[in-house]
């Protein structure tokens, strides 16, 4: 049985129908991530998950438990964390996370002990004692989720764990997460970075205006775009039937379509879903060509949305559209609205 | 890394459903919830200079002022002016004190921890009676500060120790039930400076047409009407005739009913609307 699982939720706020008949599940020691622009209903979905408010209609279960009739004893299985960091700055580290401890009715010394372990595991042993008023951005973060693990919830809820955290941060949360996943921690988090959810996740699913306009796993989101992308470079004063001889001999292996670039110096064909770099090696050598490099591209997730949707998941900061499939490089680059500092993660999976 | 933090800690398989024990919801740990919520701003008191600050210095100038600006100028017949004013600045400031309830919960909202207690198996009035507690009790020590410089420039409890202190708790459950009514405020503002403005502007005419600084008869006899029928005049004379040993009529049971009342009514509408809400 599913630990979350919400059947079609609707949620209206005034004119604004921020769900329109959410379907969703978490299986157990899994991660799903909610991936989806500002606006699709993420954070609806998560609230109405959480017990912050009730849906207009649908229902939702954690852990079997329905969410709007006993929200007592949901509150007693899940954790959140929300989108700024909810953390009392006056008090220190130990003290927000004692403060919890308490709430979940552990003794005082169940909850120091508690307390001093959460510190240990999430880097914070030194800034413990401190107001929270001196921590950084990233502390706060690692705080406001250990404060989520208090009482080892059966299912965390991270509602944009990443969002305004710097790139370095964000790969220590991302690093974070993963540890937690792999003790068996069932989390459902949302994002709109789609390198993060192709990263963290066991599955997806893709939301927008309020409903689920896909779901699988990254892998399987990326194949149903089709094919992947072979670049092959060509030497310097290449004949000029190379690039011919180049699409010719990778015939076996592409997909059906017209040449996405060919010239002089570089050839770009879509190939079968599943070719892999010796696949095209193989071809080439059976032709007797010789080139100067061959790269094999699985699309990305913000290719996916591009296909589902037709506009971008995310726009970058001076308000131009991030780059569209064709033509584009491998990476976390610029059209997730990260920044390019973060190594590429686009195709590494677990 | 990370160990065992998130399932069982003598092993790290998953937490099975017989193992997990859901946290008791009954009449004793609601208290000790809203003690536990009232814990978390104490505790802050003495680290917030500023607050601190405001919440004696404030009361000691107002004491002051008043004493020494207005005291010379306003005579009121059968009393010392020294007598007359206090227990109004006394009311007045408790009831002002008030209204960092609602501004509190505004910045609780704000910063997203109203969403972390209200996902908490805790129970839903704890928030909101540890909120109050906490600045009764802060109000108290505002009270205690305020009461020891009225008594260094010659306030006395004319009416005995008994009934001065019975004043001062007369004051304080006033201004415990003016909390609920800034508890209500705060959650249904849209921001911090909202609670701040919607929570204190309407204090100003509430505590001024009043008996507090002048006697009602004073006033033009539109507004001395308006000043005999506001709740915060009944207070305030009730308070005054104990500390200076005269007979209060019915103010003091007026007084109570006022207070139980609003506190009834508001921590109703205050409970049910904090359960509707989120943060911002």
């Amino acid at each position: 049985m599913p630990v979350v699982e919400a059947v079609d939720l609707a949620k209206s706020f005034g004119e604004t129908r921020a769900l329109r008949g959410l379907d969703l599940t978490v299986e157990r020691a899994t991660v799903l991530a909610v991936l989806g622009p500002n606006g699709a209903g993420k954070t609806t979905a998560v609230r109405i998950l959480t017990t912050l408010i009730r849906p207009d209609s649908g229902h939702a279960t954690i852990d079997g438990i329905d969410v709007v009739a006993e929200p007592a004893r949901v509150r007693a299985r899940i954790g959140l964390t929300g989108q700024y960091a909810a953390v009392d700055e006056r008090l220190s580290g130990r003290e927000n996370l004692e403060l919890v401890a308490r709430f979940f009715r552990q003794s005082g010394g169940r909850a120091r002990e508690r307390a001093t372990e959460l510190l240990a595991g999430f880097d914070l042993v030194e800034a413990g004692d401190r107001v929270v008023k001196g921590y950084s951005g990233g502390m706060r973060r690692r705080l406001d989720i250990a404060m989520s693990l208090v009482a080892r919830p059966k299912v965390l809820f991270l509602d944009e764990p990443t969002t305004g955290l710097d790139p370095r941060s964000r790969l220590a949360m991302w690093e974070l997460i993963e540890s937690l996943v792999a003790e068996g921690t069932t989390t459902m988090l949302t994002t709109q970075y789609l390198d993060e959810a192709d990263r963290l996740a066991h599955s997806i699913i893709v939301v927008d205006h309020g409903t689920v306009i896909a779901r699988g796993s990254p892998q399987e989101l990326k194949d149903r775009l089709g094919g992947h992308r072979v670049t092959v470079d060509l030497l310097p004063g290449a004949d000029p039937e190379t690039p011919a001889a180049v699409v010719a001999a990778l015939g076996p292996h592409r997909a059906p379509g017209p040449v996405l670039h060919s010239d002089r110096n570089r050839v770009v064909v879509s190939v079968r879903a599943g070719t892999t770099t010796p696949d095209v090696v193989h071809d080439l050598d059976a032709a007797g060509l010789v080139v100067a490099d061959v790269t094999v591209e699985r699309p990305t997730l913000d290719d996916v949305f591009m296909g589902l949707t037709g506009h971008a998941a995310t726009e970058t900061e001076d308000g131009t559209q991030p780059r569209t499939g064709a033509g584009a490089g491998t990476g976390a680059g610029t059209g997730t609205g990260i920044t390019a500092t973060i190594p590429a993660t686009s195709g590494v999976k677990r | 890394m990370i160990t065992q933090l998130s399932d069982s800690a003598s092993d790290s398989a998953p937490v099975t459903d017989d193992e997990f024990v859901e946290p008791p919801q009954t009449l004793i740990w609601a208290l000790r919830d809203s003690w536990n919520e009232a814990t978390r701003h104490l505790r802050a008191v003495p680290r917030n200079l500023d607050l601190l600050l405001f919440a004696t210095l404030q009361p000691i100038m107002f004491v002051l002022l008043f004493r020494y600006v207005f005291g010379g100028s306003i005579e009121i017949p059968g009393f010392s002016y020294n007598q007359y004013l206090m227990p109004g600045i006394f009311a007045q400031t408790m009831v002002f004190g008030s209204g960092f309830t609602g501004v509190g919960l505004a910045e609780d909202l704000q910063r997203g921890f109203i969403d972390r207690l209200r996902s908490l198996p805790i129970s839903q009035s704890a928030v909101l009676v540890g909120r109050t507690v906490s600045d009764l009790l802060r109000n108290l020590l505002t009270f205690a500060v305020m009461l020891a410089v009225a008594f260094a420039i010659g306030f006395r409890f004319e009416g005995g120790l008994v009934r001065g202190l019975g004043a001062s708790a007369l004051l304080l459950y006033f201004s415990y039930a003016f909390s609920w009514i800034q508890a209500l405020i705060g959650l249904s503002v849209k921001s911090v400076e909202a609670a701040n403005s919607g929570g204190f502007l309407w204090m100003f005419p509430m505590t001024f047409v009043s008996s507090a600084f002048v006697p009602t008869e004073d006033m033009p006899s539109w507004l001395a009407k308006i000043a005999d029928a506001n709740p915060f005049t009944v207070a305030t004379n009730a308070a005054r005739a104990l500390y200076n040993g005269n007979d209060p009529g019915s103010d003091v049971w007026q007084a109570l009913a006022w207070a139980t009342g609003i506190t009834v009514v508001f921590a109703t509408l205050a409970i049910r609307r904090f359960a509707r809400t989120a943060s911002r």
